[in-house]
């Protein structure tokens, strides 16, 4: 592979960029009940903020920011956090996925769906989050880079 | 064998374009799919949900709704998809050290 030196300007201004990329997917995520957006959207946000970083510093960078070996684990949480909404459902009594039974008290059952709904995004947000850069890590490590 | 691409090409935007006139007018309340009962006499879910969807979840956002309450076990599905995608991944994309 060819040699390439660090830019030291892309690096700050992609470290001046990726927080607001990061806020705005966090946006996107809990905004969604009011506006177009949702889990996959601001998944793919949040990834995009720290691919950033992995593109822009290289490997010694990205070592302090999300690390190689956490993509899958994350990944793993995402998909538990839905599966696990929807199983507390059925344990209380009722289908599937029926957010109306998960154990929130005194709320009427109409804002349990509403913070059903938000928790099963959060968990779309970061199962999506982490499989992204779980791809391009992979796709890194088979190229043998730097 | 230019022409006969091109040729095939137009038919086949004409065929589109003679389809898509017969498309009914968006937000016309008199469309079959804002009707409240479907031709073959079933009732038709989307009128249920753009009159409901607030009512159930609070939610304004009625995509949001339907992506997360009524058909939350599809979107698992999608998420489960993805996720299988990025597992796939690790087996396919990493380079791993042969040993022979």
């Amino acid at each position: 592979m060819r040699h390439q030196d660090e830019s030291p300007i892309v690096l700050l201004g992609s470290r001046l960029l990726t927080p607001y990329i990061m806020l705005f997917g966090w946006y996107v995520i809990f905004f969604g009940h009011y506006s177009p957006g949702g889990g996959f959207q601001g998944g793919t946000l949040l990834a995009a903020s720290v691919l950033l970083i992995r593109i822009s510093g290289g490997r010694r960078v990205s070592r302090l920011q999300i690390q190689e070996f956490a993509t899958t684990p994350l990944a793993v949480i995402g998909v538990i956090i839905y599966f696990a909404t929807g199983l507390v459902a059925m344990l209380m009594g009722g289908y599937f996925l029926d957010y109306e039974l998960l154990p929130f008290t005194g709320m009427e059952p109409a804002m349990v769906r509403y913070w059903g709904i938000l928790i099963i995004e959060v968990g779309i947000g970061l199962a999506v989050m982490a499989i992204l850069v779980m791809i391009y890590d992979n796709m890194v490590k088979g190229e043998d880079y730097a | 064998m230019k022409a006969l691409k091109i040729i095939i090409l137009i038919l086949f935007a004409s065929v589109l374009i003679y389809a898509a006139s017969d498309l009914p007018y968006r937000g016309d309340p008199d469309n079959l799919m804002h009707a409240e009962e479907s031709i073959t006499g079933t009732t038709v879910v989307g009128s249920y949900v753009i009159q409901e969807a607030y009512n159930d979840a609070k939610t304004p956002n009625i995509v949001t709704v339907i992506l997360g309450d009524y058909r939350s076990i599809d979107t698992f599905g999608e998420q489960v998809v993805v996720f299988t995608a990025g597992l796939i991944t690790i087996l396919i994309l990493r380079n791993r050290r042969r040993v022979v």
